[in-house]
């Protein structure tokens, strides 16, 4: 095992190109486990690129490559060999913007568990319970559960995006700026939400809202231009800084 | 009573509104502007006028010249040389076998060579620009060259004869471009989010296809369909060449048996000399007229069905 103790994954000198253009240099980062760690960093540093390297979301993108190590669970996320399927059910991702399949509420959250086997009624209906429990959206649909989900609010779409991926009982959670495109009340549901997943689950979480990045990670890491400028605490990056920039950076005076 | 706010009706009728001050302030400019305005929208409506107004001659005419010769005696009865006698049924039955054959083959393989150009192929490849750039263009071919294409492969080189068979597989030719076609642009309109959706949940390409990208487009793909089998079912050129008969006196049973379809029928006692004829024929426009009205009410039907699922 590479990852260190407590660590649920680790980086090493992982570098990403599109074509020609380097979009990440030398990226090192540990992950820690039933943490949340946040990315932070000005639009086009690389940080959907980073993310999506970790579930080979990055596949689809011709011309795009990746060097380095990702050590997790004693594979090379970087590599040909990868059961990327496999990796996919380990690490779930929620999207910017929330993007529930035009289905039921029902369907949505067993569209994965289905296709990978489970058929049985009574498990799959105790599956949605627990996943729309656990995503803290339950008690608004468990009457409609058959009804559309475009039919929800955003916010309750983007948890149920997050009870579709918990659906999967994934190991890390990824989420690109999952609250972007919500209104305060539903960023506030979903903050809370993140805060009592990170007891089961590991997650990495995208921000461009500084003061989320504060709210809900333990571990920050600023992203500037592909690179890694500092990761720390982020109790002790938000109060004292060791990069003018990164302090520049936290306190929306750039960015 | 309840205290009403004191609204005088003067404030609705005579105080201008913004869009009146705003037209009184440039009287010329929006005099002009509405003139050039009327005049487009006078064309625009002559234009369609036109078209309803003919529709409507010619229908009245064809029902006119139909009356008393559209009854169940003509439903009912096969072809015959006295324009008393003469029905449509073997005209009918061999239609519904045409397109019911012709859809059941252009269909698949038309959804899945959509699939395959839009989900699979790489488009940058000179192969598959090669196949699509045909496609496009096989879309503008006059149906009278499928016909003898049809007549060369499926009639003589295949040996299925001047039968059903050949028949709808020379249309399922003629209308497989406008389905391709139709149904790529089905499938370009499926949101990249909803795959990556799937995607991430670890699911295959090809459980992908089947769980969002299918579902999401069928709507599109069925309306592309639905016009294409419109289509194929008034054609009469390619199927002559094919080798449909004018006269069957017998109901097809099978797809290798002779046949003729409503508007060869109808093109057959057009053609006669004697003057009762024309009565049947416009008995047989109305049949195929509502015949086409049946099956696009039916296509869709089974789209809202699917877009009802949908949302
Ligand atoms: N599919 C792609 N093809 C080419 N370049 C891309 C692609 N996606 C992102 N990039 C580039 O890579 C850099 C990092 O982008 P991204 O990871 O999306 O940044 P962030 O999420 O931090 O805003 C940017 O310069 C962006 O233009
Ligand atoms: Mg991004």
């Amino acid at each position: 095992m590479a990852e260190k103790a407590g660590m649920k994954m680790r980086a090493e000198q992982v570098n990403f190109w599109y074509g020609e253009h380097q979009a990440l240099k030398n990226i090192t980062l540990d992950i820690p486990e039933n943490k949340i760690t946040a990315l932070i960093g000005p639009s086009g540093c690389g940080k959907t690129t980073f993310l999506k390297i970790l579930n080979r979301m990055n596949d689809y993108v011709d011309g795009a490559r990746a060097e380095g190590i990702i050590h997790y669970q004693g594979m090379n996320l970087i590599g040909d060999s990868l059961d990327v399927a496999a990796l996919r059910m380990q690490i779930g991702m929620v999207f910017q913007k929330p993007n529930p399949f035009p289905k039921s509420i029902y369907e949505n959250v067993i569209y994965g568990p289905k296709r990978h086997g489970i058929r049985k009624k009574s498990q799959l209906d105790q599956l949605v319970e627990q996943s729309l429990k656990q995503a803290a959206i339950w008690d608004e649909v468990k009457d409609n559960l058959h009804k559309s989900a475009l039919a929800l609010s955003g916010g309750q779409q983007q948890r149920l995006c997050i009870a579709r991926c918990l659906a999967m009982q994934p190991d890390l959670i990824l989420m690109d700026e999952p609250t972007a495109a919500l209104d305060p009340i539903s960023t506030q549901s979903i903050e809370d939400l993140l805060l009592t997943l990170k007891e089961k689950y590991t997650i990495i979480i995208v921000t461009h809202n500084m003061q989320q990045a504060a709210r809900v990670s333990d571990q920050t890491a600023f992203f500037l231009l592909g690179e890694i400028i500092e990761v720390g605490e982020t109790k002790e990056m938000f109060l004292n800084a060791k990069h003018e920039t990164t302090e520049r950076y936290i306190s929306g005076r750039f960015g | 009573m309840m205290s009403q706010p004191p609204l005088s009706p003067s404030v609705n009728q005579d105080v201008a509104t913004p869009r009146k001050l705003f037209l009184q302030g440039h009287p010329g400019l929006n005099g002009r502007r509405k003139a050039k305005n009327n005049i487009y929208h006078g064309v625009l409506l002559a234009g369609t006028l036109f078209a309803v107004v003919m529709l409507g001659l010619l229908l009245f005419q064809v029902i006119r010249s139909s009356i008393g010769w559209l009854d169940w005696q003509f439903l009912t009865s096969l072809p015959s040389r006295f324009p008393k006698k003469a029905g449509i049924l073997s005209a009918m039955a061999g239609s519904l076998w045409t397109i019911g054959l012709t859809a059941l083959i252009a269909l698949p393989i038309g959804i899945a060579t959509a699939l395959y150009l839009e989900e699979y192929s790489d488009a940058r490849k000179w192969f598959n620009r090669i196949i699509q750039l045909n496609i496009s263009n096989l879309a503008g071919v006059p149906s009278i060259v499928y016909g003898m294409l049809g007549l060369a492969v499926f009639v003589r080189l295949a040996g299925f004869g001047r039968s059903i068979l050949s028949g709808a597989l020379t249309l399922a030719l003629l209308i497989l471009p406008v389905i391709i076609v139709t149904a790529q642009e089905a499938l370009k309109s499926v949101p990249l989010s909803l795959k990556e959706a799937s995607y991430a949940l670890g699911v295959s390409k090809w459980q992908t296809i089947t769980g969002v990208v299918l579902p999401y487009s069928m709507p599109g793909i069925l309306t592309g369909a639905i016009l294409a089998i419109s289509r194929a079912m008034g054609e009469a050129a390619p199927l002559i060449i094919v080798g449909a008969a004018g006269y069957i006196a017998f109901l097809p049973t099978s797809p290798l048996d002779a046949f003729t379809v409503l508007p060869i029928q109808i093109f057959n006692w057009t053609s006669r000399p004697q003057e009762e004829f024309q009565h049947v024929a416009s008995a047989g426009i109305i049949v195929l007229i509502a015949l086409l009205l049946t099956t696009n009410t039916i296509a869709i039907l089974l789209r809202n069905k699917y877009q009802n699922r949908m949302d």
